[in-house]
């Protein structure tokens, strides 16, 4: 589904990936790990197309098309969804409008006909529920005020609802309690589907231990330096990253 | 070539974009060209006015002689030639029509096009409308219902017929003739306008509406509103408007009088889409408009609603004069200007009276190149004990090349008076946008949702025809604004 090839990007003139290979098919949870500063969050920029994130070399292929061809827009339209590691705040645009204007403008770009207020209001409350997202959240201006906890909640219950086929979970487990955490990763392990794939960037092991990836990817230095199954991850725990970007496996 | 021919022509070389930009090909019954007391006398003949509104005009006119135009406002265009423009257009042969069915199809195809089709969409939104084409009105609708309840709404040209009494009492009584430059010009050319008049504990049936209309080259728009609310009554009131293209500038000077007797409560919204001239800052309205409220009796209120995103030059300030005990005076407004646009708006509210409260939220959007200021005051005088007042006035700029200024006067003459003042200055985020955008939603829509989630507040205070218009426009008029 997802095909990143030698993938080389700059900000600001400055090289952050060198060289990113990696590769998710359908049905798959993909973790990246690695230490702060190792181009976790440009990955997950360059794979929505933030502005600003210049790819220098290599090659993204999504559903055998060039990813990095489309808009930003046009991408989630084609179900490339990603949770934010800092939800922005919008004042005065109530969560449920945004909803409503995201999810129809997602439809439209499929040639989708609009659902209307109320076949939005049923979708989202259906959904909003097994998050623990309150009436009141859907209510109140776009993560306005929202703690931390109801950031996270708010970015996995749009991901529920826009339904992505790639979703990219940038770091959603930073600021979260144990108890949000746990919601958060129930939320994410629902939506594992055999059509969709997921890739989760995390600095700690903590999130996997509730959300179990098929594969586990080092990013260190703007490289994948080191690749494996969950147990990747303890040993990571176990070890910390200095160990592993020293001794490739 | 008649000059309808001609713009039409000039329309189709200038191209498209603004949706509004054509021009309905009706014969004018035109004044000469130029000002002079000749002009003033055809416009009150035109209008088969008694002599006391002729020599009431003729009495501003010579005024205005001596007055020099304002130039204080953070707006600068040319210097405007007052003799080469005409004061007087009107569609030719319109008696009263005393049906919509008399009315000139080709007019009705204008309204259509704006998007308001008389004949089915008033009956159902329950709404009169007193449609303004040019400077003459032409159809009047729900004039049975309004009678029933005792309302008058009527042009004001009819009202100075058949409401002397009225007319003479309350005009100018808010604006007075010698208020300032525009107003006193207006006063002198007013071609028409809309008269009101709610009587005693009579809550109006319905939302009026104007709609208001530019449509013949170089032809200033003087409109005049009047609206009386007597004691204990209620009446919303909504202007809107929409222009055809021109590459002239064209001035517009209207003047509005709003008077609140004791317990009596006035709405005014006002969506107001002039052509705002092109990318390049050709063209467009130059809107210098005198919007007055007076609380005059007790417990009465006041509240101004606007939306203006359209002209090239706004210089408006819709205000309140707190005179009754208690009264209430409110000022929402939502400015936008974009390209090479200019506004220079706000409000005054001068509290006379004891315990008066105000009420004032200002949203100025700024994008292109354009200008935008909030100039507002707040006066409470000796007697105006434990008076209110509360101000946000909130700027956002989209782009490096707009100015937004926030010029707030306060003068208070009694210590018991308690003004709150807030302003912020923000800017749409990259990281908005980008969040927007990664939820599927086009950087157009996302700036429009950004920027009306900016202006919700104010939105909330439109009755609800106009909201969803109001919404639409916002959108529509910073169409392109971001990179």
């Amino acid at each position: 589904m997802l095909d990143i090839k030698n993938l080389h990007v700059a900000v600001g003139g400055k090289e952050i990936l060198k060289g990113l290979t990696l590769s998710i098919q359908p049905g798959q949870v993909h973790a990246i790990m690695g230490p702060n500063g190792s181009g976790k969050s440009t990955l997950s920029y360059v794979l929505a197309g933030r502005a600003g994130y210049d790819i220098t070399g290599g090659s993204i292929t999504y559903n055998g098309e060039d990813l990095t061809a489309l808009k930003p827009e046009e991408r989630a339209a084609k179900g490339v969804f990603l949770a934010m590691q800092y939800p922005v705040e919008i004042p005065g645009v109530t969560t449920m409008t945004f909803l409503k204007t995201a999810l129809n403008s997602q439809r439209r770009a499929r040639g989708e006909a609009d659902l209307d207020a109320i076949g939005v209001l049923k979708l989202v409350r259906a959904k909003a529920k097994t998050l623990n997202v309150s009436e009141d959240m859907l209510k109140r201006p776009l993560n306005v005020g929202f703690s931390g906890g109801e950031k996270k909640r708010l970015e996995i219950l749009q991901m529920s609802v826009f339904e992505p086929k790639l979703a990219v979970l940038d770091e959603t487990d930073s600021g979260l309690d144990i108890d949000a955490l746990r919601v958060v990763a129930e939320g994410v392990n629902a939506l594992r589907d055999p059509s969709r794939a997921m890739l989760v960037i995390t600095h700690y092991q903590r999130l996997l231990d509730y959300i179990v990836p098929d594969r586990i990817h080092v990013l260190a230095g703007g490289r994948i330096v080191a690749e494996g199954g969950k147990e990747l991850a303890l040993e990571l725990e176990a070890k910390g990253y200095e160990h592993i970007i020293k001794v490739p496996a | 070539m008649s000059i309808a021919a001609e713009t039409k022509s000039q329309v189709a070389e200038i191209g498209e974009k603004y949706k509004y930009g054509f021009v309905t090909d009706i014969e004018m019954d035109m004044a000469p060209k130029g000002l002079s007391e000749d002009t003033v006398r055809f416009i009150s003949a035109k209008k088969g006015e008694p002599e006391w509104m002729l020599e009431w005009r003729l009495g501003a006119f010579r005024r205005w002689l001596t007055m020099k135009e304002p130039d204080w406002a953070r707006v600068h265009y040319p210097k405007i030639d007052y003799q080469n423009s005409y004061y007087y257009a009107a569609p030719k042969n319109t008696p009263l029509k005393q049906s919509l069915d008399e009315v000139d199809p080709k007019l009705l195809e204008t309204y259509k096009k704006l998007g308001i089709p008389l004949h089915e969409q008033m009956a159902l939104a329950g709404v009169a409308v007193d449609a303004v084409f040019d400077s003459v009105s032409v159809a009047t609708t729900f004039k049975d219902k309004l009678n029933e309840a005792g309302v008058i709404f009527c042009p004001i040209s009819e009202a100075i017929r058949d409401y002397p009494d009225l007319v003479k009492q309350y005009l100018g009584m808010v604006v007075p003739v010698t208020d300032n430059f525009f107003a006193t010009l207006n006063s002198a050319v007013f071609s028409d306008g809309t008269f009101v008049y709610v009587p005693k504990g009579v809550r109006c049936p319905m939302e009026l509406s104007t709609y208001f209309r530019i449509n013949a080259s170089e032809t200033g728009q003087f409109e005049r509103t009047l609206i009386i609310a007597d004691e204990g009554s209620f009446v919303s009131y909504l202007e809107g408007c929409t222009a055809p293209k021109r590459d002239e500038n064209q001035l517009h000077a209207a003047v509005v009088e709003l008077v609140t007797l004791d317990n009596a409560e006035i709405k005014y919204s006002t969506v107001q889409n002039w052509y705002p001239g092109d990318e390049n800052g050709l063209g467009g309205i130059f809107n210098f408009v005198t919007k007055r409220g007076d609380c005059r009796g007790k417990k009465s209120k006041i509240s101004w609603t606007q939306v203006e995103t359209g002209s090239a030059i706004t210089w408006k300030y819709p205000s309140c004069i707190l005179r009754g005990d208690e009264s209430v005076g409110e000022f929402y407004s939502i400015a936008i200007a974009n390209n090479y646009q200019q506004a220079d708006t706000g409000t005054k509210m001068i509290h006379l009276g004891a315990n008066t409260r105000s009420r004032i939220i200002s949203k100025g959007i700024s994008a292109g190149k354009a200008q935008n200021t909030y100039r507002g005051l707040v006066s409470v005088y000796g007697k105006a004990k434990n008076a209110r007042n509360y101000t946000q006035c909130d700027s956002l700029l989209i782009g490096g090349d707009c100015g937004a200024h926030t010029v707030p006067y306060i003068e208070s003459r009694n210590s018991t008076a308690r003004i709150e003042h807030e302003a912020t200055t923000s800017k749409i985020a990259e990281d908005q946008l980008f969040y927007c955008l990664q939820r599927g939603i086009p950087q157009d829509e996302a700036v429009s949702l950004i920027v009306n989630g900016f202006c919700r507040e104010v939105l909330q205070q439109l009755p609800m025809e106009f909201a969803v218009e109001a919404q639409k426009l916002v959108g529509i008029s910073l169409e392109g604004s971001v990179g």
